[in-house]
């Protein structure tokens, strides 16, 4: 007796004969046809009442199923794959067939994929309260990434006095190639963006105090701007972004090649290594950029100033009457805080990152965040310090 | 397959080599370098450590030009092809990479899906289940779908390397070191796994290894790239009598006596 299959699929039909069930398969049955196979012969089953929804042996009986491959050109494993998963097996339950007229290659794929398909269980879908549980997760990180970052801080400080007792210690070669990179390498840029600040400051500043006819006091403006917040804080937050992030990935890749575990394995103190002669150029790189980033802003101050008819000996000679020197160590003292805070961040972010590349980028980013934050957040507080001693 | 046919692709010599010469700068890898790969057989490639066998796989996958020679991929030049058609080919074909060069922010299953996703336009959920098929089939457990490559051992890097490698059905899957940085249990499976699959899927295998028992277990014939070319590749049996005093060294020393006694068991 033969079957009228449901849907047009010329892939296969179905007879039955002698209470089997004989699954011819035509031409194709491979990746780039499975698709309309797979869906044609899961409605064609459903309705001859074999559904792979509703795979119930009581009901259905033990028919043998017999896969005739005589007229099959092509079949992949997704091809076995679909035949046997939609006919024979459903959630480890299994029907008995076999296979006819199948090359010793067919056969092999057959059995192959369901052996394959056997072994499969539906994976369990994601529980109601799955939302609830990646909150738990990220509070429990933030709360353990602060605590860890705390810790690694006070570790830092250990080294730190270890290495200033005993100056020998300091790897000094990589102090002064580090001060390059960091120091050197970054002056033309911080002194560009600088200069740039202190501009637009004096415009800003000579546009609105003109119209108080007190245009002479752009130069206070300027002056106090640059030296108090601007100089150090555009440092700061570039060499977040500039040397914070270069840490976090040249630390992170060694520890992803195992060139960490080598360190410790052989006796070098990795904190002595990797995160004290880091933290000594910063130190020294940091306060030389913010005096460099002064002048600069001044320049962009004084150049501007020169457009609007106040000249360059009036500006300085203005500066050094109105602006005292305490606005300068204001803005230098910060310096050396906010150098360690990215030199701390940047180490710590950097031995923290894991065995995937993923989570070298992912430290990296949330290096520089960090970093750029806490500068922010330091700045604001010595605002408030310095307000209250009234400097 | 009509389309495979209009290329007149040559199915029993999947790949080609004549001639061929490789050089980085001014210097040659190798030169005139002949190899014939037959369809069905698994192919093992040994040679000194930096002999180029590497470079030879690289070479055969078109990573990187060869300097001059031929290499025919199913009778037919690469060059000669167009776009579409050596898709066609390049669907054919799986890598497995010494590392298993899994992508690292993707789960092993969404790693399997990856090549599924660019050359077929299966339904998200069916690719699913093949990967999970794949998974299956080289011997991984379940739950390793939904595992990132970080989280697993070398092992079961290689492991789900090669069902990524096989997510296409290829006809031609390449093995770099396959065996090498595995135990000698997992060595064992793996050889067991390639041969099994060669056997269920009909695949022919281009295997460079360093792995001696490998050479013995599986390999059909062994090709010797040594002095820049290779000038033998034949059955082990042949090869190990070939007279070269490179060979007569890596055959006739202790590892290879012991690799062969086992066999011979």
């Amino acid at each position: 007796m033969s079957l009228r299959p449901h849907t047009s699929s010329d892939a296969y039909s179905f007879e039955i004969e002698d209470e089997q069930l004989i699954v011819r398969a035509f031409g194709r049955w491979d990746l780039h046809t499975v698709k309309e196979i797979d869906v044609a012969l899961k409605a064609d089953l459903e309705a001859l009442g074999y559904g792979y929804a509703d795979v119930d042996m009581a009901e259905t009986g033990y028919i043998q199923i017999i896969f005739d491959f005589a007229d099959l050109t092509r079949m992949d494993t997704a091809g076995a794959f679909i035949l046997t998963r939609t006919i024979g097996c459903h959630d480890g339950f299994c029907r008995r067939w076999c296979v006819r007229n199948a090359t010793d290659g067919q056969k092999g794929l057959v059995y192959a994929a369901a052996e394959a398909a056997e072994g499969m269980a539906p994976l369990k879908p994601r529980p109601w309260y799955s939302p609830l549980e990646t909150l738990g997760k990220a509070s429990v990180r933030a709360l353990s990434e602060t605590y860890d970052t705390i810790a690694f801080l006070g570790q830092f400080m250990m080294v730190m006095a270890k290495v200033i007792l005993n100056p020998r210690r300091v790897r000094w070669k990589s102090v002064t190639s580090l001060i390059e990179t960091v120091g050197l390498d970054a002056v033309p840029i911080v002194m560009t963006l600088s200069f740039f600040i202190g501009a637009v400051i004096a415009f800003m500043g000579s546009d609105l105090l003109q119209s108080f006819g007190a245009k002479i006091f752009m130069v206070d403006l300027v002056g106090i701007a640059v030296l108090r917040e601007f100089a150090v804080l555009i440092t700061a937050i570039l060499l977040a972004g500039r040397s914070n992030s270069a840490f976090t990935a040249q630390i992170g890749s060694m520890k992803m090649r195992q060139e960490i575990d080598a360190m410790v394995v052989i006796g070098m103190s990795k904190e002595e290594v990797l995160v004290a002669p880091r933290a000594i150029a910063c130190l020294v790189a940091m306060p030389i950029l913010t005096f460099a980033a002064m002048i600069a802003g001044l320049g962009g101050g004084l150049l501007v100033a020169w457009s609007q008819d106040i000249s360059p000996v009036l500006f300085l000679a203005r500066l050094k009457e109105v602006v005292p020197l305490n606005h300068f160590w204001v803005g230098m003292i910060k310096a050396p805080v906010f150098a360690l805070v990215i030199a701390v961040i940047g180490c710590r972010q950097g031995f923290a990152v894991g065995g995937s590349v993923e989570s070298l980028g992912a430290r990296t980013t949330t290096s520089v965040v960090q970093a750029i934050f806490t500068v922010i957040v330091l700045d604001a507080m010595f605002a408030m310090l310095f307000l209250r001693l009234g400097m | 397959m009509r389309v495979f046919e209009k290329l007149k692709l040559d199915w029993d010599v999947p790949i080609e080599v004549r001639g061929l010469r490789t050089q980085f700068g001014t210097n040659v890898i190798h030169e005139n370098l002949d190899l014939r790969l037959n369809a069905g057989e698994i192919l093992g490639v040994v040679g000194g450590s930096g002999s180029g066998k590497s470079v030879l796989l690289n070479t055969l996958l078109d990573l990187k030009k060869p300097d001059a020679g031929k290499i025919l991929v199913f009778g037919r030049e690469r060059s000669s092809l167009s776009v579409q058609d050596r898709r066609l080919i390049d669907n054919r074909t799986g890598v497995l990479f010494q590392g298993g060069a899994l992508f690292s922010s993707l789960t092993v299953q969404e790693n399997i899906m990856v090549p599924m996703r660019q050359h077929t336009d299966l339904p998200v959920a069916l690719m699913r289940e093949l990967a999970d098929m794949k998974i299956n089939m080289v011997g991984l457990p379940r739950h390793a779908a939904t595992l990132s490559p970080s989280d697993l051992s070398g092992g079961m890097r290689k492991r789900a390397g090669l069902a990524r490698a096989l997510a296409l059905d290829p006809q031609m899957l390449f093995l770099d070191e396959p065996t090498a940085g595995l135990d000698p249990i997992g060595a064992n499976a793996f050889d067991e796994l390639i041969l099994q699959l060669r056997d269920a899927l009909g695949l022919t295998v281009f295997m460079v290894t360093h792995d001696l028992d490998s050479l013995f277990a599986i390999c059909d014939r062994v090709a010797v790239l040594v002095d820049k070319h290779i000038p033998i590749a034949d059955t082990l049996d042949n090869v190990i009598k070939y007279d070269h005093p490179w060979v007569r060294e890596y055959f006739g020393g202790p590892r290879s006596r012991a690799a062969s006694l086992g066999k011979a068991i």
